[in-house]
């Protein structure tokens, strides 16, 4: 069953509570397919692997249909940082549409 | 037939084959995904040798890997026994220079 954006966003939001989330589905609209950028407090002191290992867990449920996934899970620090060399970044949409739905989506084996 | 003793039994040995053991879909020579192609690339990319086990040919070793690691998508890499993480986390340590370090600590010079 296609995972609803909106729901990867709810769930991150809820449990996550972040300062700039960005979720974007590259499937077309599918929803089997996500990349993920997300800034929280939570993150902190924490290593990659155990930053990606909480978002994995709050989407485990989702993971099961998500055929792709890519994380980047960044401290409220880390994103000053960020978005201070690119202040592009911070203007983007926090949340995106899913693109064009009217496309016809291919179903991938993965 | 194979219990998941045997199988966890498997996998401990692959991931203690050599300092870095990489589960993919395809090979090392001919990636069959793009997550898994980039993890390859990073690590050839530092000289780094490493032993790859095709997770597309073993649908034990698939569902297998997912569970010892508990990390529920592929590729994953492990160093020394030890599980590093999957293709974000490889590429961010790449990016920021952590890789380098690592590989250090395990003998490898990049």
């Amino acid at each position: 069953m296609p995972v609803l954006q909106s729901q990867v966003e709810n769930k991150l939001r809820e449990r996550l509570d972040p300062i700039f989330l960005k979720v974007e589905d590259f499937s077309d609209g599918c929803g089997f397919k996500y990349n993920i950028f997300i800034v929280s407090k939570q993150f902190e002191g924490q290593s990659l692997l155990q930053r990606q290992r909480l978002v994995n867990e709050i989407l485990k449920e989702e993971m099961n249909d998500i055929h792709a996934l890519t994380q980047k899970c960044v401290t409220p620090e880390q994103w000053e940082k960020m978005v201070a060399e690119n202040p592009d970044l911070a203007k983007q949409d926090q949340v995106q549409k899913p693109s064009d739905s009217t496309k016809k989506c291919e179903f991938h084996q993965h | 037939f194979s219990s998941a003793v045997d199988v966890k039994q498997r996998i401990e040995q692959m991931v203690k084959s050599k300092d870095i053991v990489v589960f993919m879909k395809g090979n090392a020579q001919q990636p069959m995904c793009g997550f898994s192609k980039a993890v390859v690339d990073i690590l050839n990319m530092h000289g780094a040798k490493f032993e790859s086990y095709n997770v597309l040919a073993d649908e034990d070793l698939r569902s297998g890997i997912k569970e010892y690691s508990n990390w529920p998508t592929i590729p994953q890499v492990f160093f020394k026994g030890e599980f590093i993480g999957g293709c974000d986390i490889l590429l961010e340590m790449h990016r920021s220079g952590e890789l380098v370090d690592e590989l250090k600590k395990i003998g490898i010079k990049s």
